[in-house]
């Protein structure tokens, strides 16, 4: 946060989240806030341009033992990016895995302020913590997974929902996480024997479903005043003819009464989930069909995964997913069972528009956009660096706003593009408060963060602006792309970080964590049995296990009270 | 008297952290649970670099920490190509410093991983690496396979704590329903343990590797009746156990990483692991010596994009062992100057390094003399991490635990002694008008 008075003066203000659509107005910043007027401010000349809120990113991997296993395994990705040190900045490497500093700068090119790490094995959360203490400016929060935990299994099949809570509860404070992750439930327990669960498969040796957890976790996050919801990477990931399973997790949750206005589910990087056909020879887009349930639905929202062309790096707990694309690849892959809790797979990926496959993916991603018609419903991510590299955000503004890009990118995909896919018959253009809403605004309400200054620009809003060298209206796609990747300004909390393009300041970040506060008898009855987890199971020791707070230096604690 | 529980142990890459000490009068008096001969003996004490040193006309004079600190910046500000060597052997903390010295004096910065799992991390970089935490070797192998590893001698705990010998949730019952599978050159103590013990000829890795991965792929016609000393039937016979586990783990140590063939025998054993996966689940792992060996990859990773040999001259990563790595650095007698830290090269690099290295300027930054000291000319005690100092370290699988401080300490941790060299270079450089 810096001291001091800031004044953008005249900047063409989209800020979705308090109804401002391209409104002339001054933004006002005092010691990092934003306020209703300054009397002796430095003046940024906003003049024509498009200001935003910070961006958040609801959905990323940027930090923790699978994002450094994928850095660490693929040197000529690390090559790609090189940069050497500035007088203010350090030295910058990789292209779809690039190093903490370079995740710092790149986004705050793009105007992001803040970045959800979107997968933080519990066992491994120290390393998640390390790496985003190393990211410069960006303030940020992770997921700690919660659904393949023998815990977790063992309170879905005794129907426990209470201790259940306790223990989501209590691990979510030993991980200074913020939310509960899932992560094909069931599937990767099943992996540590080398095999995967549907939806309604039983998970070897627990007796439970995939649908039961889901169903319980969702009950048991919303005992608490949780800002978020939980964040679903369901079952199928990637199988042709997973849109039906997609559908049916989101059923799961129907009913469900969230503790605020956001829904009860999260469902993430949903190109991966909304696939047709019965092989990769018939496969098609059912983009539709799910942006159908979106629309007729309130329970669920989504962000996109959408796919940037190219090559990257492909990296989540769905030990199986991984195993599978490493096979049809034949590239190098790495794997990591986390005992008791989750796993990891790594596998590099191509992303080609010769390939008819990648393209129905591509045009996924983009139809999903602009088949969902209330933009507040889904937010723009690439699941970094799943479906592509967070810096091909711009690309994919780019897109949405221009038919005429559409179309013309169409033309360089492979033909299947026009029979297997609704991408060339949409006419849809998103404008800049759509775009606003899609990165920053949806993101901030449903992570629950601006209650808590992020996303929006209201008074006492944390001073985080983005400002892009464009008018609002501007129409050529080139220069949009070109103006969403590097800002004229990013101000953070107050302090300009970007200026030109260039990083001109790397304050540090503050990592967001939730405490949620659970009855002390449910969690002594809860730690009996997790206790009895380290004494037997485990092999760190319970006093080690839970995250110090030497972990989290500049910490930003959000209180979540049990439910009464 | 004070009981300390759930100590961690700063010796190997097991990082045991279920130690019980006592400590009295500011010294741990008494390891009484948990911790292997070794490293209770590292717990517990012993012969330490007393006071920092600088080398006057041949002999180590001692002076003030601030006066070594001045000394070794004013060594390193004036270097043209400085070599930052070690960090396996201290916290993440200190590591973290170490990469933003290497960028501020534009310095090779290389970690004992260069002379040791260095031909791993080359073979992973090839093919990756299909592994998993210990605790699921604990609670789900069934089968364990040390490959030119000897852990009875250098990791004392680990079959103990994580393996063979351990109980977890399908192997209640221990050895009794796990097979063990020993392949080395000679009989070791883990060896005599083994329910097969694959006695390879020295540097026949590669091929026994080889057969392996042709039966496990079905292709018996192809494998003769002998290979590397190994009689086909026993190869079967492994193969049989491998394809009937139902969790299989290959842990490997130097006597692969520094056999013939290097890297390439590594690919083939994870080559092997990915056969093998294709009956059964199985993963492989590296026996990781130092405490934080894994560490120092994963900082050097995440701040550089690589793990080891990492050349900052140009500002930004270049990365190319075997070029930029530290014995080859000093065997073409490149560099001209080396801040030595938590490792002993004097002990492990080849002569020919080791002789370049006597002739540059050294800083030597340890708790405990070794031969390094010998020809260092600024040396630095440090506190001892995980007694007189914590931080965070990474177990060989990877899993990151923190070392707790048991008693206070009049000597600096490497983080502090880190730090404030790179203020002192600076300060020298702004003078200089860098």
């Amino acid at each position: 946060m810096a001291e001091g008075e800031l004044l953008i003066r005249n900047g063409v203000v989209y800020d979705p989240i308090n109804g401002v659509k391209g409104e002339k107005k001054d933004i006002c910043i005092r010691d990092g806030k934003v306020v209703e007027s300054v009397t002796n401010p430095k003046v940024i000349d906003a003049e024509g341009r498009v200001v935003m809120p910070g961006g958040v990113d609801i959905h990323s991997h940027i930090a923790g033992g699978k994002v450094n296993a994928g850095r660490l395994f693929r040197p000529e990705d690390g090559r790609k990016g090189v940069k050497a040190r500035t007088k203010v900045c350090r030295q910058e490497s990789g292209y779809s895995v690039p190093n903490t500093f370079a995740t710092g700068y790149r986004y705050a090119r793009m105007g992001y302020t803040f970045v959800m790490e979107a997968a933080m094995p519990p066992l491994a959360a120290r390393h998640t913590h390390e790496e985003l203490v190393d990211i410069p400016i960006l303030d940020n929060a992770a997921l700690p997974l919660l659904d393949n935990n023998w815990m977790t299994m063992e309170y879905v099949k005794s129907g426990d929902t209470d201790l259940l809570a306790a223990y989501i509860a209590w691990m979510i404070k030993a991980t200074k996480g913020y939310s509960v992750k899932v992560v094909n439930p069931g599937g990767t327990e099943a992996w540590a024997w080398a095999k995967n669960c549907d939806l309604n498969d039983e998970v070897p040796y627990f007796d439970v479903t995939p649908a039961e957890i889901v169903k319980n976790l969702a009950v048991a996050n919303e005992k608490f005043e949780m800002p978020h919801s939980i964040h679903v990477h369901g079952n199928m990931l990637g199988h042709p003819g997973n849109y039906e399973v997609t559908t049916s997790t989101y059923d799961l949750v129907k009913g469900i009464k969230p503790y605020r206005d956001r829904p009860a589910m999260h469902a993430t990087h949903t190109q991966f989930h909304s696939y047709g056909g019965t092989t990769w020879g018939n496969f098609e887009s059912k983009a539709g069909a799910i942006a159908d349930y979106i629309n007729k639905n309130e329970h669920v929202s989504i962000d996109l995964g959408s796919i940037i062309l190219g090559d990257t790096t492909t990296m989540t707990a769905d030990g199986p997913m991984e195993y599978s694309l490493y096979q049809i690849t034949g590239r190098k892959w790495t794997n990591h069972d986390v005992e008791l809790e989750t796993g990891t797979g790594i596998t590099p990926f191509l992303y080609s528009g010769k390939s008819p496959v990648n393209t129905i993916q591509w045009a996924i991603g983009q139809e999903l956009a602009l088949l969902v018609k209330d933009p507040w419903k889904l937010a723009l991510t690439t699941d970094h660096p799943n479906a592509g590299p967070f810096i091909g955000y711009p690309i994919i503004i780019s897109m949405l706003m221009s038919k005429k890009r559409r179309d013309e990118s169409a033309e360089d995909m492979h033909k299947v593009i026009f029979d297997r896919a609704e991408y060339c018959s949409i006419d849809r253009e998103y404008d800049l408060n759509e775009i606003a809403i899609i990165t920053r605004g949806m993101a901030a309400k449903t992570l629950g963060l601006h209650e808590h200054g992020k996303g929006h620009l209201g008074i006492g809003a944390d001073g985080d602006v983005a400002i892009y060298d464009m008018s609002p209206e501007e129409t050529d796609a080139g220069k949009i792309q070109k103006a969403f990747l590097n800002t004229k300004y990013t101000i953070k909390g107050g302090e300009v970080v970007v200026k030109d393009g260039e990083v001109v300041a790397t304050p540090a970040g503050k990592t967001y964590f939730v405490t949620p506060e659970c009855d002390e008898k449910l969690t002594d009855e809860m730690l009996v049995k997790l206790k009895d987890k380290f004494e037997h199971y485990y092999s760190v020791s319970f006093n080690n296990y839970p995250v110090q707070d030497a972990y989290v230096p500049n910490p930003y604690e959000i209180k979540a009270p049990w439910r009464s | 008297m004070v009981e300390i529980t759930d100590v961690v142990c700063s010796l190997c890459g097991c990082v045991c952290d279920d130690i019980v000490v006592e400590v009295e009068d500011n010294k741990v008096t008494k390891v009484k649970k948990g911790a292997c001969a070794v490293g209770k003996s590292k717990l517990m004490g012993h012969g330490r670099i007393e006071e920092p040193a600088i080398r006057e006309n041949g002999s180590l004079k001692a002076c003030s920490y601030d006066d070594a600190i001045k000394k070794a910046a004013e060594i390193l500000a004036a270097s043209r190509r400085p070599l930052l060597y070690g960090w396996s052997s201290t916290v993440c903390e200190a590591d973290k410093v170490g990469v933003e010295l290497a960028e501020e004096i534009g310095a090779v910065i290389d970690n004992t991983a260069s002379v040791c799992h260095g031909p791993s991390v080359l073979a992973i970089q090839d093919v990756g690496l299909p592994s998993c935490t210990l605790g699921e070797v604990k609670n789900r192998a069934d089968l364990i396979i040390y490959w030119g590893a000897n852990p009875a001698a250098a990791h004392a705990n680990h079959m103990k704590r994580y393996s063979y010998i351990s109980k977890g949730y399908w192997t209640e019952e221990g050895k009794k329903n796990k097979k063990l599978v020993v392949v080395d050159v000679r009989r070791t103590a883990t060896a005599k343990m083994a329910d097969v013990f694959l006695q390879i000829e020295q540097g026949k890795d590669y091929l026994v590797l080889s057969a392996l991965r042709a039966l496990l792929y079905g292709y018996e016609d192809v494998v003769p009746e002998e290979v590397g000393g190994i009689p086909k039937k026993d190869l079967l016979e492994t193969v049989k156990m491998m394809k009937e586990s139902k969790f299989g783990i290959i842990f490997f140590g130097m006597g692969v990483t520094h056999t013939r063939g290097r890297h390439n025998t590594i690919v083939n054993a994870i080559e092997v692991t990915r056969a093998a996966h294709t009956h059964t689940k199985f993963s492989i792992m590296p026996m990781r010596g130092h405490y934080n060996v894994a560490g120092i990859n994963q900082v050097c990773t995440w701040e550089t994009g690589f793990p080891f040999a990492v050349d900052l001259t140009r500002g930004y990563a270049w990365y190319n062992p075997g070029e930029v790595s530290a014995t080859d650095l000093l065997i073409r007698r490149e560099c001209d100057t080396a801040l030595i830290i938590a490792s002993d090269p004097g002990a492990h690099f080849p002569g020919e390094s080791i002789r370049h290295l006597a002739k540059i300027p050294v800083i030597q930054i340890d708790p405990f003399p070794n031969p390094t000291t010998e020809f260092a000319d600024v040396v630095i005690p440090a506190a001892i991490s995980g007694v007189e100092a914590e931080g965070n370290v990474y177990r060989m699988d990877n899993i990151p635990i923190r070392l707790r401080k048991l008693v206070d300490t009049e000597y600096i941790a490497d983080e502090e002694i880190m730090k404030r060299i790179l203020e002192e270079v600076r300060a020298i450089r702004e003078k200089e008008g860098e």
